[in-house]
């Protein structure tokens, strides 16, 4: 079985794993990661949205084989460190606003609103947020849009 | 919080009883509740024949099951002054955890970081106290928690009085400790042994009045948020179980279908990284040391399949079923002058299916069996899993963890009962997950229905109003809790008899209608179709054919909508509701042609709520274009007016109306299972259309009216039903035709290629790295 290494959250990591496994199987299954969340397979409701090399991406839709060894991936248990703080701004205001309600969307939320943020450099116009796709079952899109805005303003 | 938020509303002063447990620190047990609520104690569990739901409704029904049992509920505070207590309920997401916290908080003068609450494992002496349902638990546990904890606070007080020699009359307490002159103080704690007692006894305490009350009614932020947002919240998916390994089903085309025969069950266990496969009675299940090689191995799989119990049925041959079973409205004897208000509504199938799919890890053992899932049910779970093994009740461990949303799905423990079989079959631990695919197509739904309705109206007032319900069976094989009363549901007609008393219980018309019936009728069997309650059962589509109605009726008597509901809603609580919701929402302004208002009323759970929402409805908004999305009419605003009679926290009540908003949204707008040759088309989130921020309105609005009552009405499913007839009531006002069937858009061209039920999962795409962003 073929060895994999990549850069997870700031560490070098190997695995052995088959490589056409998707990447989330070999987070989730294989190192423990478990803040990416499967909802679906498909690269559709983005439960499990990570940063490669700081852009969002959807490890669901991606085999092992295809990252380099030098490609970093961030989880959303390393998404604080990438700002050297024990909560990056997007957390700090998704507990202001109090967002979640089950949890089980929001790190893929708040992995999409920091690299959404990025792209655009600032706040989230309305057709910004159209480009989310992420869904949240709960319904707690508009605690999302307001806590999206307030971490802008502070990124 | 004012200090007197609820002057004249004050909770009866007198004495509620609770028992000290013999523990080594102290340990408090709630009461039982019939003591403090009904002082002649009755001691019927579930009543024989309930009264109409205004007077007697669900909430009663669910508060009176628990009853018996709600005694063995315990608080304890422990020597590090944390104090714990075991939730005999499932958190999903409705924040029940945060406002049990609050409670015990409140009363016990304890800071909210200091009270520990997990979930109970199943506990079957319970009984009928450990279900999640009907937006009941704070309303059913709301004073035996407060009993238990000013019992604990009574005691902590007794023990530093005793060790001062202080009257305890001289003694405060506040933020954890216990106070008293010149500065002394003691934690909680530091006192816990001293307060402990030997053997158990009962005590009568006395609650805080709502004037000193500092917490409830506050707005506090979710007690697992840190978790949320840090990745750090455990779901059944993110155990770790030592040999649980990977594990799924491969199902059939058409819904329970069965398996005939594998054509290569050896290759498939050839298959890199595959440790099992085997026939079970849902399918061919498959374990794999990861999901994604579970999902390769499914898809390899050849299976003849047997078929299932509905593959005739689509759409239009349940709809042709549901219209000849519609019990007949009666012609009512009015004057000839009177003027006949009706219409007709279809409610298609719709998907309760959470973010995180089905998924239960099951260890099972020769003799024994452990269980981890997101549970509402945990003791008929525990009871049918032992059954299906031949084991004894007390050889199964079942262990309640939090979900990823519930919605009614984990009301069922479907994933349970396969994850034991495959696991006894097997002989290892595993870690069972539906597909997302799966999940929408033999997941659990809400069932199709049609709502029939016939008013009469004469100079301005409401004769008559008859309402017909009639709906695919609606799967009540949960019971209450526990197996006699699941049993119950299963025996022939059972099903159809707690339909109706549901039904009876819960459903209500909020005017004065003169002469009004209500009845429903089901088709198929209760498990034919794959069913259970979605945020609601009856309440949303009854809502919304009884708004829609209610606008017709306005028309008839050439009065404005809000006008109409001024005039004839029947209580006062809906009434200031009203007001209150005609002014946040600004009824009756201008609007451009092709956008309008549209406003609606529900009362259920001891709680009364209004939505008024603005729709868009104008071609500039309805064809928007985006990719892979279905847009149509936007709602761009939505004022929810809530009283749920006594809140307890303000910042999860209004999440719970915005996220019921969005449900309601979806159920008029976007949101529907097709139904094709025994199989539903929907396989993915792009295909079944939930509310996306596409769909989001830029403005929503809760507001929570002042407490009108001294005990907490329900809320977790309050929204879901107002806000779909508001939407409905606001499309035929914009478009001025009166929409008929829900979602609008179910019988418009599909806009998505269904994906293939053989195989019946589908591969995940390889090309993400060309989406980053």
């Amino acid at each position: 079985m073929p060895t994999h290494t990549f850069v997870l959250n700031g560490e070098q990591v190997s695995v052995d794993a088959a490589d056409d496994v998707r990447l989330l199987w070999v987070l989730r299954d294989l190192l423990g990661v478990t803040g990416p969340k499967y909802g679906c397979g498909l690269e559709v409701c983005r439960a499990c949205t990570c940063h490669i090399n700081g852009k969002a991406f959807n490890p669901c839709s991606v085999r092992v084989k295809d990252i380099a060894p030098t490609d970093e991936i961030t989880t959303i248990e390393g998404l604080p460190a990438t700002v050297g703080r024990e909560l990056h701004p997007m957390q700090e205001a998704w507990l202001e606003v109090d967002v979640a309600q089950c949890g089980y969307c929001q790190p893929g939320q708040i992995m999409t609103a920091v690299a959404k943020v990025r792209q655009r450099g600032g706040p989230l116009t309305d057709a910004d947020f159209d480009e989310i796709r992420n869904i949240c079952r709960c319904g707690t899109y508009h605690r999302i849009r307001e806590a999206i805005n307030l971490a802008a303003a502070r990124m | 919080m004012p200090a007197a938020r609820r002057t004249g509303q004050e909770v009866s002063r007198r004495g509620f009883l609770g028992w000290v447990v013999a523990a080594p620190t102290l340990l408090v047990a709630a009461p039982l509740a019939a003591a403090a609520v009904k002082p002649d104690g009755a001691g019927a569990a579930i009543p024989g024949v309930p009264e109409p739901g205004d007077l007697y409704d669900l909430s009663d029904l669910l508060t009176d099951a628990t009853l018996p049992t709600a005694m063995l509920v315990t608080v304890g505070v422990n020597q590090h002054g944390t104090v714990s207590y075991a939730l005999p309920r499932a958190e999903v997401g409705q924040g029940l955890t945060t406002a049990v916290a609050m409670i015990i908080a409140d009363e016990l003068d304890v800071p909210i970081e200091q009270v520990d609450v997990t979930l109970s494992d199943a506990r079957p002496e319970l009984v009928w106290n450990q279900i999640t349902g009907g937006s009941n638990s704070v309303h059913s546990l709301y004073t035996p928690l407060r009993t238990a904890a000013a019992l604990a606070r009574d005691r902590l007080v007794a023990a530093a009085a005793a060790k001062w020699s202080i009257a305890p009359a001289k003694l405060t307490t506040r933020a954890g400790a216990v106070h008293g002159p010149r500065g002394r103080s003691a934690s909680y704690g530091s006192l816990s042994r001293d307060a402990a007692a030997p053997r158990t006894t009962a005590h009568r305490v006395t609650l805080k009045p709502a004037s000193a009350q500092r917490v409830i009614g506050g707005a506090q932020s979710r007690i697992d948020a840190l978790d949320a947002v840090t990745g750090r919240k455990r779901f059944a998916m993110d155990l770790h179980v030592p040999g649980a390994l990977p594990t799924m089903i491969c199902r059939a085309p058409v819904i329970n279908g069965k398996v005939q025969s594998v054509g290569n069950l050896a290759a498939v266990r050839a298959m890199p990284g595959v440790t099992d496969v085997g026939v079970v009675s849902s399918g061919v299940a498959v374990r794999a040391r990861t999901f994604g090689q579970c999902i390769d191995a499914v898809r390899a799989l050849k299976v003849n399949w047997k078929g299932g119990t509905v593959d005739g049925e689509s759409d239009a041959t349940v709809l042709a079923k549901l219209k000849k079973a519609e019990i007949p409205l009666l012609v009512p004897r009015v004057p000839l002058l009177a003027k006949t208000v009706e219409g007709s509504f279809t409610f298609y199938f719709r998907s309760n299916s959470p973010l995180e799919t089905n998924c239960a890890v099951a260890d099972v053992r020769a003799d024994s069996a452990e269980i981890w899932a997101g549970l509402k049910n945990p003791i008929v779970t525990q009871q049918t899993v032992a059954q299906n093994l031949g084991m004894r009740q007390n050889q199964v461990k079942v262990h309640v963890v939090q979900s990823g949303g519930s919605f009614g799905r984990h009301l069922f423990s479907d994933v349970v009962y396969e994850a034991a079989e495959v696991s006894q079959l097997f002989g290892k631990p595993v870690k069972l997950m539906w597909h997302r695919t799966d999940d929408f197509r033999h997941g659990r739904t809400h069932p199709m229905c049609t709502s029939r309705v016939r008013a009469t109206v004469l100079g301005g007032n409401v004769l008559t109003y008859e309402q017909r319900h009639t709906s695919v069976a609606t799967d009540w094989t949960h019971g209450f809790g526990e197996m006699l009363t699941a049993m119950a549901a299963k025996l022939p007609g059972g099903n159809l008899t707690y339909a109706e008393t549901i039904f009876a219980l819960s459903q209500v018309v909020n005017y004065n209608y003169g002469v009004t019936t209500q009845l429903i009728n089901e088709i198929f069997n209760y498990d034919d179709f794959h069913t259970g309650a979605m945020r609601n059962v009856y309440s949303p589509d009854v809502c919304t054919a009884q708004e829609l109605i209610t606008d017709k009726l306005a028309k008839a008597v050439g009065k404005d909508p809000y006008a109409f509901r001024q005039a004839f809603v029947k209580d006062a609580r809906m009434k200031a509701v009203l007001t209150k919701l005609g002014a946040a929402g600004n009824w009756g302004r201008a609007m451009p042609a092709g956008t309008a208002q549209g406003i609606g009323l529900h009362s259920e759970y001891k709680s009364r709520i209004g939505a008024l929402v603005e729709i868009d409805c104008r071609p500039v908004t309805v064809n928007r274009q985006l990719a892979d999305s279905y847009t149509g009419p936007r709602v761009t605003k939505v004022v929810i007016v809530v009283d749920v009679g006594l809140t307890i926290n303000r910042r999860g009540l209004a999440a719970q109306m915005q996220g019921g908003a969005m449900d309601g949204i979806a159920q008029t707008l976007t949101s529907s299972l097709h139904l094709q040759n025994g199989i539903f088309k929907e396989g993915s989130w792009d295909n079944y259309y939930y509310t996306r921020q596409w769909n989001v309105p830029p403005k929503v609005q809760v507001v929570i009216m002042p407490d009108t009552t001294a005990a907490p009405g329900g809320a977790g499913e309050l929204a879901a039903g107002v806000t779909q007839a508001a939407v409905a009531c606001a499309y035929a006002r914009a478009t001025g035709a009166m929409p008929t069937e829900f979602p609008i858009n179910h019988n418009q061209p599909l806009g998505f290629v269904p994906l293939p039920t053989v195989p019946p999962i589908p591969q995940s795409p390889t090309d993400g790295l060309a989406h980053t962003f």
